[in-house]
């Protein structure tokens, strides 16, 4: 393969942002800029650095981070430096909502407009900003149908930052949110909840200090530059807490704190169980994945144990980007070195060497706390060569995501560490034999492994005693919307969704709920006369419902739910990653038939109408590769059919 | 995307050594098939048809276009034939009214977002299956300019379904060039040039394996485009001829196809060995010279301009 680049380069900048990530070029045929005389007799190159495309998507977030967009000098270098050709490493920059390939201001808003803050007035805060500031930065991409028109894309002032609207970002519990991003050396990233216009319209103004920004912010929820900052989650729950026991109690940039609360204690009885009673209890516990799916994690890390191909992997799925969804961020910002426990207990349970935690780009706190934690752990002999000095290798790598919900999606996770766009690979084959770089692979859920913890030192069997039979254990459920203290709350499985409602202080707003939403923008809606529902995965699936990622957004009265639908319907539309026809194209005649039917013009009659969609949703559910595609008309079809939204 | 390169393997060197043998049961029939055939591979061997779109064989599959879904006994979701390998015991539904509701969908999706009118079969496929594109209303398409930009083959992605053969040719099954991809996301995924840089500035060596395996027409050489703008392509009128490419001593297999006493495109037959459907700018571009001033609207041309 040829890479023929044009002739932009890069600016001194750029080409230290990208060397930050790759290190310095060995020579000019690595994009080095003095050529040497040994350089005419040595080739440097080929496959060992096409071996290096994983560092694809770290070397444009460099670029990204520095320069807050991606120019074609520095696409030229980072093209050049990996042997990358510029048109697939243009497939991979144009995929990730967070990289910018057109000139933008170096500050740039992203103000939450999903779900649970619209129900916290997200909406008046966009309008305003549309209003008084400017329009938002377009989403579209360059060239092709997609493209936004000419003008939109207007350089604005170079002191005054840019807005945009963006999916849930995690911070539902303090809604409306924003997460602000300064490019620059280095680069500000702050997650602020709680916002106003006038907040928000600080945040943009003309070159702010963003020191002073800050100390005005209503509800910080965390910088990345001002650890150890108050946790301002609300947790609670019923019973003892497990998994969140030393969340805002524990200082989470402390190894010795974290050793004194229980820490590296349940690592000490791994070793003495082996690999295979440390299975045996998590199968004794009866554990399933916490990601969504249910899946027995025993039977994921055996399946990979018992592979014969090395090296094998382990990946923390931190990706959490499920609407509503935000119990990862607090396990991954409160308590992360558990997260490094947990993954290196899993990786010498299933016998793998290498360990990565894939974060989504939106959590500035949880990287920056997971790195602090890996790189404490390795200084004290926790990782490493020799892990607490036996004869085990272990190492853990943070990934950072760039804004892309399907990156959740297992196989997608792959893709993405590969360097590739995050298009889900179809299965079989499965990850554990044909996973991350082709290798048998372990990706689980942050709250699964923080499940790992609490199971080995409890017994797997007494661990199985709380909840019910079928969903043993304790689990996170993410309150928002209009619930009186949102937050993260820990109950057995099998409380009741009215028990929890009222641990976080009952329905806020107006006082009287419409209906809630369970699981996520891919779970389904339940009435207010379902407060009884038990919250395990057999009363869920008989009541035709699902608890996903753990999710219940309340809606009070006030809410409009076909706007909220949607909003759904546009989540699944701009997250598709456009490979497979159902999903692709499915998901925009969904969201084009839900727009007829607010404006109570369906076509040809609400019955057809409902009808044409339940196809589409069909065809979307039967027919796509991905979860995201099958399950972008459930909670759609649940607010038709259980809440009866639009009838004929 | 990483697949394993069973069918081109298979194609160029057969393999001596006989694999495992699966049983399974087809709408019925029971077939017997080697281990790490597809689902439709079995088909084709029970001749029981099923349409493909973003399949070929001489490509890796990538399964993205769901036309060719078969219902398997026992799964959640559909599976898709043309990359789903064999299992034992397997039990599969070819025609289901869950398989037909999905092609249906699939095919108004397309046709309700994508120009179709040089796609060939897919017509005769959308009548198959009942679809009815009109039913979405007036609804969101990929429509767009040609993009015209060198004289040998121009690109109307207002036609492209994004099968990524385009790509596959372009890149790791065929040609290693790498010169497109597919950039963006959801709906506003499209193929493209590193910043959407015509096909000069790219990387493009113009070798038209791309257009070769396109199956919508999206990709057409200048020639067959410029004849079907006049309204002068005529495919009943054209006969397709195979002789061997003069250019150089690899020897790839070359179909004329002829109108009107004049070549109007090059092609070369997927099953061939050598070829494998592929060609280089000189074989698939280079014809010119066989009849410079002798075509019949060339030597019109030529008698119009005064000496
Ligand atoms: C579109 C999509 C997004 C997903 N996002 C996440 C995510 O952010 N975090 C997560 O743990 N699992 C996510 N999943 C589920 C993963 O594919 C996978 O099942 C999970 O990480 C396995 O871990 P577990 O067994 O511990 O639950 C997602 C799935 C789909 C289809
Ligand atoms: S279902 Fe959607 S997200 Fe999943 S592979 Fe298909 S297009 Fe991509
Ligand atoms: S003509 Fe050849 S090199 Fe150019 S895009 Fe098509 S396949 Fe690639
Ligand atoms: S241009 Fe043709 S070959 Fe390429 S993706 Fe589109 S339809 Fe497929
Ligand atoms: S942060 Fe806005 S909906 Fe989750
Ligand atoms: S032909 Fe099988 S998915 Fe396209």
């Amino acid at each position: 393969m040829d890479i023929k680049l044009s002739s932009a380069t890069p600016t001194p900048d750029e080409r230290a942002a990208v060397d930050a990530r790759l290190g310095a070029p060995r020579a000019s045929w690595d994009g080095g800029t003095t050529r040497t005389v040994r350089d005419t007799h040595v080739a440097y190159g080929g496959k060992e650095q096409r071996d290096r495309r994983h560092l694809l998507l770290p070397a444009l977030q460099g670029l990204q981070e520095r320069m807050g967009w991606i120019s074609e000098g520095g696409f030229n270098y980072v093209c050049e430096r990996l042997t990358v050709p510029p048109a697939e490493a243009w497939g991979v920059a144009t995929f990730y909502m967070m990289l910018s390939t057109r000139p933008r201001p170096r500050r740039v808003l992203h103000v939450c407009d999903d779900i649970a803050c619209r129900a916290k007035g997200a909406k008046a805060v966009c309008d305003s900003l549309r209003a008084h500031h400017s329009p938002p930065l377009p989403h579209g991409t360059v060239g092709g149908h997609g493209d936004a028109p000419p003008g939109a894309h207007a350089t604005l002032n170079e002191h005054h930052g840019a807005w945009t609207t963006s999916p849930c970002l995690g911070l539902c519990d303090v809604a409306p949110a924003a997460l602000l991003i300064e490019a620059g050396q280095p680069v500000v990233e702050l997650s602020t909840g709680e916002i106003t216009a006038d907040y928000a319209m600080g945040l943009l103004g003309g070159g702010a200090d963003p020191d002073d920004v800050l100390a005005a912010a209503p509800r910080t929820t965390a910088t990345a530059d001002s650890p150890p900052d108050p946790l301002t989650t609300q947790i609670g729950g019923i019973g003892p807490l497990r998994l969140l026991k030393r969340v805002g109690s524990v200082d989470p940039t402390s190894l010795d704190a974290y050793q004194k609360a229980d820490g590296y204690k349940a690592m000490d009885k791994a070793f003495t169980l082996g690999p295979e009673g440390i299975i045996a209890e998590l199968n004794a516990a009866k554990l399933l994945g916490r990601g969504g799916a249910a899946f027995s994690t025993g039977r994921k890390w055996e399946a990979v144990r018992t592979q014969h191909a090395t090296p094998k992997y382990i990946i923390c799925n931190a990706d959490e980007s499920e609407p509503g969804t935000f119990k990862d961020r607090v396990l991954l910002t409160g308590d992360p070195f558990a997260i490094v426990e947990a993954m290196t207990i899993g990786a010498y349970a299933a016998g793998c060497s290498r360990g990565y935690v894939y974060i989504r780009g939106e959590y500035p706190l949880a990287a920056q706390r997971m790195q602090h934690a890996i790189d404490q752990a390795r200084a004290a002999g926790l990782l490493g060569e020799r892990v607490m000095g036996r004869d085990f290798a272990f190492d853990i790598e943070v990934r950072r995501g760039a804004g892309a919900y399907i990156c959740g999606e297992e196989t997608a996770i792959f893709e993405s560490i590969e360097g590739k766009r995050g298009e889900p690979r179809n299965k079989p084959p499965f990850p554990v034999q044909h996973g991350l770089f082709d290798q048998p692979t372990v990706v689980n859920n942050v709250e699964t492994l923080a499940n790992v913890l609490p199971i080995i030192l409890e017994g797997g069997t007494a661990a199985a005693t709380l909840g019910t039979d079928q969903s043993a254990g304790t689990r996170l459920f993410c309150l928002s919307g209009h619930v009186k203290q949102p937050g993260v709350y820990e109950v057995p499985m099998g409380t009741t969704l009215g028990e929890l409602i009222a641990l976080a202080g009952g329905i806020g707003g107006t006082g009287t709920l419409q209906c809630a939403l369970l699981g996520g923008a891919a779970g389904a809606f339940v009435r207010p006369d379902e407060m009884g529902l038990r919250l395990t995965h057999e009363d869920t699936r008989a009541a035709g419902v699902t608890l996903g990622s753990g999710v219940v957004v309340a809606f009070d009265t006030s809410v409009n739910i076909q706007n909220m639908l949607l909003r759904i319907a546009q989540f699944f539309r701009d997250e598709s990653c456009g490979q497979c026809v159902p999903c692709r194209v499915g998901t925009v005649r969904q969201e084009e038939a839900l727009i007829r039917l607010s404006k109570k013009k369906p076509l040809g009659g609400m019955r057809t109408e409902l009808a044409l969609l339940e196809e589409i949703g069909t065809a979307m559910k039967d027919g796509s590769i991905c979860g995201l595609g099958q399950t972008a008309y459930t909670a759609i079809e649940s607010a038709i059919k259980r809440l009866n939204l639009y009838p004929a | 995307m990483t697949f394993p390169h069973l069918q081109l393997v298979q194609l160029s060197r057969p393999s001596t050594i006989p694999k495992p043998v699966i049983e399974l049961i087809v709408d019925g029939h029971q077939v017997t098939v080697p281990e790490g055939t597809t689902i439709l591979g079995a088909c084709q061997k029970l001749g029981i048809e099923i349409p493909t779109l973003c399949w070929l064989e001489t490509l890796a599959p990538v399964n993205v276009c769901r036309v060719c879904v078969v219902e398997v006994e026992g799964a959640r979701v559909l599976a898709p034939a043309c990359s789903r390998t064999v299992e034992p015991g397997m039990v599969v539904q070819t025609r289901s009214e869950r398989v037909n509701l999905t092609r249906k969908l699939v095919l108004e999706m397309l046709a309700s977002s994508t120009d179709l009118s040089t796609a060939p079969g897919l017509a005769e496929m959308m009548t198959e299956y009942g679809a009815q594109p009109e039913r979405f209303g007036a609804c969101e398409t990929v429509a767009q300019p040609v993009l015209v930009d060198n004289d040998l083959y121009i690109r109307d992605y207002a036609k492209c379904i994004l099968c990524y053969k385009c790509v596959e040719a372009c890149g790791e099954d065929h040609q290693n060039t790498f010169a497109i991809a597919v950039a963006g996301r959801g709906f506003h995924a499209h193929i493209s040039t590193e910043f959407a840089v015509d096909l000069p500035t790219s990387a493009c060596v113009y070798c038209g394996n791309c257009i070769a395996v396109c199956p919508t027409g999206a990709l057409m050489s200048k020639r067959e485009w410029d004849l079907r703008q006049e309204g002068n392509w005529n495919e009943s009128k054209q006969t397709s001829t195979d002789t061997v490419c003069p250019f150089c001593g690899v020897g790839c297999t070359l179909t004329l196809h002829v109108q009107d006493g004049e070549i109007v495109k090059a092609t070369s037959p997927l099953d061939n060995d050598i070829t494998i459907g592929n060609l280089c700018i000189k074989g698939r571009f280079g014809w010119q010279h066989v009849q410079n001033g002798r075509s019949a609207t060339q030597m019109a041309a030529d008698a119009a301009v005064p000496a």
